[in-house]
């Protein structure tokens, strides 16, 4: 049934269907740059395109798919859940909610004591600076420039400009961006105590993760503190055991106000996300709990995907394990930097959260290709294209692991070559 | 229903509906987090596999050190939670099956290269890699700490899965034992332990591809089962151990032995004896020596009640394994001396439809009259034959050869000579490898026919040259292929930015789901009581091991 709905006669013909129905641009843009990756069947950490060939995903779509595509115990939560519940009723107190919250709220940092869901990351971004306006009484965010929260509303506006301003939703007035581990300029913004929040990815992912400096965001909190702006952690992509921690910021010792997550939280089998806020920015929810309201928020099938998902990720096991691989990745990475220092300059880590960078202001899109062809399947950082996002997944066994590190060892020799050379690998 | 059932459907009961159907699960539940056990192991035995042997050493005698410290606090629990044993015994089991067990390997090296100029070969030590060791309710905390060291002392990580009815005490000393390796610098995971036992998460275990091989110490049903895996297993079978007597023996020494054989840890190991066989010329006197160490000899009449008791319908019931001579007594009412510790049950066949020929897992010895030596090896060829194959036998005699004849015509492999069978067979008394694990061979469908010893997990790559004269040997002197270790493995990942300059974080637990999130209470002890129940269904083909 499905397949008869989604069959076309060849790759081809179904790529220019894709530039004629969907998305000229981006399909292109994949074509062009080595990449002509339409994506069919999937298990674990293997993605298999359309003519068989089969990648190892270390994007996992920022984290979507930490415990790998179609995880049979999330499959199975889902489709139980589905003998019984739909996306539910969003008016009314529901088991699947309820259960989730009480679940996150257990295991998240103390302080957090109510969770508001969204569908997605960046209506829960959203969700985050209304609360934090709400709270405060004040219209004023900073993020730090070449961040990236998401595209909807509110949260396209605390990132870079090339998604705000193509639509007309930049809003400089009231959304002010400040480079990143610069506490100077942080202070700056907020001295004038107008500021509702601080927002933050624990480590900005589309920038290529470059690594908070020592001290750095426990600065910003203190800032925040001094200056009655609060702080939220956008955990979509450092949450969910990825460093190691369930949650990134708790690395950092830092208590947030609000802590955001998404993507990864619901086993990449059906969306939700959701905002974890503290009593004092909760206020809202008691004076009038209809004023944000969002259908398919907190759907019943997603909060059982991802109470599954969360179980799953608070095992002892699946911590020591994310601390195997990257000790093993990290060790093998750096081998293989050793052979090209002056093309692969820098591997940022944090746990499985890893950035890599090349010798070349469009490197990771070389690596990218060169991976592509060596079975690897990993995504340039659309804000600093010399870096490569390197994102494994939680469950990688050591074979994978060994088997990934073959491969990117090649792929990054030849990129070198390629970037040398001068040839436009587009 | 998985626990994601349930954690998105907290309260559905209470409002009615139809339950979601378990065949849309994929495992039943503790399963998947079991296989995430065996993962984890996978690493833990990847890294551990390149220690070198100054580092293994310390892993092991840590371990063994954190076992003995509470080999005592271990053997109460242990007989509180199973009911089994005397725990004044298991104490002395514990202890040699900790620092014991780690002296009596102390000359022995699993993880360096052994060299042989002559042959021209190398041999490198290869470890197992992941153990999925399943340990019996009659000597719990002893066979966990018996394959937990085995393991450290060969490099394996390991996997345990506890019998049901020990479930508390054999995880509580699989994580000491955990602990103190890690502490030493053990690799994260390298003992791991199953908190809920079921049959279907062992059988999902055993057949996992993530196990290495499987050491089963249990019942036959869970020794068959694991050679049924598809996984290299090593299986043990049940034991029904005769013992001979001959006129040769020192009589008043081997009656002490036997009754302090059969009356160790009230007879639970599967080593004790089960039939005594004594030549007319020596039975007499023989028995006025067993008196005197307590063992009381049944008059046929309460023989029966003893054996109606022990064996109603003629099929063990397991409500006697461990409990005391006295105690059994009392209960078939009849009256026994107050030093009674061991119950004698005359017969006179060793036949299948004889219940006092069969295994007896308490202190209830049968007890065969023959004419003569060879008559009395018959008669325990005939015990065996009912069960115990491969498994132990014991003599008492002065004669080398009525002794090698003994040992050549059953079909055992070990007899324990002039010793108890307890802790002779498990090599506690005699020169044999230290184990309650006692493989039974070929004669009792295993694969070993040894006592487990730290040999059997490890195999070795034979680098093997050339035999031309002409070709030379290598130099490996001095070269060690693994490597020291100290401080935690794996590291915290600390962030690359402040590797250099940061002390490595502590390991900060991982937070827990609140209970509400999990099972319901009354869901976990309605799974666990079917699951004890299946288990002890099992438990009645067979307690040995």
């Amino acid at each position: 049934m499905a397949e008869e709905l989604i069959a076309f006669p060849s790759k081809g013909e179904m790529l220019e269907a894709s530039r004629q129905f969907w998305n000229p641009d981006k399909t292109q843009f994949w074509v062009d740059s080595g990449v002509p990756l339409v994506i069919d069947r999937r298990e674990g950490y293997f993605i298999y395109d359309v003519e068989g060939k089969r990648l190892i995903d270390v994007h996992l779509n920022g984290g979507t798919y930490n415990l790998g595509h179609r995880n049979p115990e999330v499959i199975a939560a889902v489709t139980a859940a589905m003998q019984r519940f739909d996306i539910g009723n969003h008016h009314f107190p529901s088991l699947a909610r309820t259960a989730l919250a009480e679940a996150l709220i257990s295991t998240a940092p103390a302080g957090l004591t109510k969770v508001i869901y969204g569908s997605g990351g960046g209506e829960a971004i959203d969700i985050a600076l209304k609360t934090a306006r709400h709270a405060t009484k004040k219209r004023k965010i900073v993020s730090v420039a070449k961040a990236y929260h998401g595209h909807t509303g509110l949260a396209v506006a605390t990132g870079d400009e090339r998604f705000a301003a193509l639509f007309l939703a930049d809003r400089p007035d009231e959304f002010v961006h400040v480079p990143f581990n610069d506490l100077g300029a942080m202070e700056q913004a907020l001295r004038g105590r107008d500021a509702a929040a601080v927002i933050m990815e624990t480590i900005p992912a589309t920038y290529g993760f470059p690594l908070p400096a020592p001290g750095y965001l426990e600065g910003v909190r203190r800032l925040c503190e001094a200056h009655g702006a609060l702080y939220i952690a956008d955990e979509v992509q450092t949450g969910l055991m990825r460093t190691g921690e369930l949650w990134a910021i708790t690395k950092h010792g830092i208590t947030p106000d609000i802590l955001v997550t998404g993507k990864g939280i619901s086993g990449g089998m059906y969306p939700v996300s959701a905002v974890l806020v503290s009593e004092a920015a909760a206020g809202w929810l008691s004076e009038d709990g209809f004023a944000h309201m969002s259908t398919f928020g907190g759907a019943e099938l997603g909060c059982v995907a991802a109470l599954k998902t969360l179980e799953i990720t608070c095992r002892p096991e699946i911590r020591s394990m994310v601390f195997y691989i990257s000790d093993l990745l990290g060790t093998g990475l750096r081998a293989v930097q050793a052979a090209y220092p002056d093309w692969f300059t820098g591997i940022r880590q944090n746990g499985l959260v890893m950035g890599l960078e090349f010798d070349h202001p469009q490197g990771a899109k070389y690596v990218m290709k060169r991976l592509y062809e060596n079975g690897v399947w990993a995504i340039f950082s659309t804000l600093d294209p010399r870096v490569l996002q390197f994102k494994p997944g939680l469950l990688m066994t050591p074979d994978l692991c060994g088997e990934l590190l073959d491969r990117v060892a090649v792929a990054i020799g030849a990129a070198r070559d390629d970037a040398a050379s001068g040839r436009r690998q587009a | 229903m998985t626990p994601a059932a349930e954690e998105g459907m907290r309260g559905a009961g209470e409002a009615g509906g139809r339950p979601i159907s378990i065949d849309l699960l994929t495992d039943p539940a503790g399963v998947p987090r079991a296989r995430a056990m065996l993962q984890r192991a996978q690493w833990a035995a990847r890294t551990f596999g390149e220690f070198n042997k100054d580092t293994v050493d310390r892993v092991v005698h840590a371990a063994a050190r954190a076992g003995a410290a509470k080999a005592r606090e271990y053997a109460e629990w242990a007989v509180r939670e199973t009911g089994f044993g005397v725990a004044e015994h298991k104490v002395v089991k514990n202890l040699a099956s900790s620092t014991g067990l780690v002296e009596a390997y102390a000359g022995h090296d699993y993880v360096t290269p052994r060299i042989d100029p002559a042959a021209k070969i190398v041999e490198i030590p290869r470890p197992a890699g992941v153990v999925l060791a399943l340990t019996p309710s009659t000597n719990p905390v002893a066979t966990v700490f018996v394959k937990a060291l085995l393991a450290l002392m060969t490099r394996s990580a390991v996997v345990i899965s506890p019998h049901p009815l020990a479930r508390e005490c054999s995880a509580d000393a699989a994580r000491t034992l955990a602990a103190a390796a890690e502490a030493a610098g053990a690799p994260d995971g390298v003992i791991q332990v199953v908190d809920e036992p079921s049959v279907p998460l062992i059988n999902a275990l055993m057949a996992d591809e993530r196990t290495s091989v499987i050491v089963a110490t249990g019942g036959t049903a869970v020794v068959r089962a694991a050679y049924s895996s598809g996984n290299p297993a090593i299986g043990v079978g049940p034991g029904n151990v005769p013992v001979l007597v001959d006129g040769t023996a020192d009589l008043a020494k081997a009656a002490r032995r036997i009754a302090d054989s059969k009356s160790f840890d009230n007879s639970v190991l599967c080593t004790s004896e089960s039939v005594l066989i004594v030549t007319e010329a020596a039975a007499g006197t023989l028995l006025r020596h067993l008196k005197r160490e307590g063992c009381h000899l049944l008059e046929p009449a309460d023989r029966d009640k003893v054996r109606d008791l022990v064996f109603p319908g003629g099929q063990f019931d397991t409500r006697f394994v461990g409990k005391d001579a006295a105690w059994i007594a009392a209960q078939a009412g009849i009256r026994v001396p107050g030093t009674t510790r061991v119950l004698l049950a005359p017969f006179g066949l060793a036949v299948p439809e004889e219940p006092l020929a069969h295994e007896k897992l308490c202190p209830v010895l049968g007890l065969v009259t023959v004419p003569g030596d060879q008559q009395g090896i018959d008669a325990a060829r005939a015990v065996l034959r009912i069960g115990g194959r491969g498994h132990s036998a014991a003599i008492h005699s002065a004669s080398a050869a009525t002794v090698m004849a003994y040992g050549a015509a059953l079909e055992v492999l070990r007899v324990a000579v002039n010793a108890g069978s307890s802790l002779g067979a498990a090599g506690i008394e005699t020169g044999l490898a230290p184990s309650m694990t006692i493989g039974t061979g070929f004669f009792g469908r295993s694969s070993v026919g040894e006592n487990l010893q730290p040999g059997h997990l490890v195999q070795w790559t034979r680098l093997a040259y050339n035999n031309d004269p002409a070709e030379a040997f290598g130099d490996f002197a001095g070269l060690d292929p693994w490597t020291a270790h100290t401080g935690p493995v794996p590291p915290y990942p600390v962030a690359s930015n402040l590797r250099e300059t940061s002390p490595p974080a502590e390991r900060s637990p991982v937070p827990v789901m609140t209970p509400a999130a999990g099972e319901p209470d009354s869901l976990r002890a309605e799974i666990r009581r079917i699951l004890i129940e299946e288990l002890r269904a099992i438990q009645r083909g067979g307690l040995g091991g």
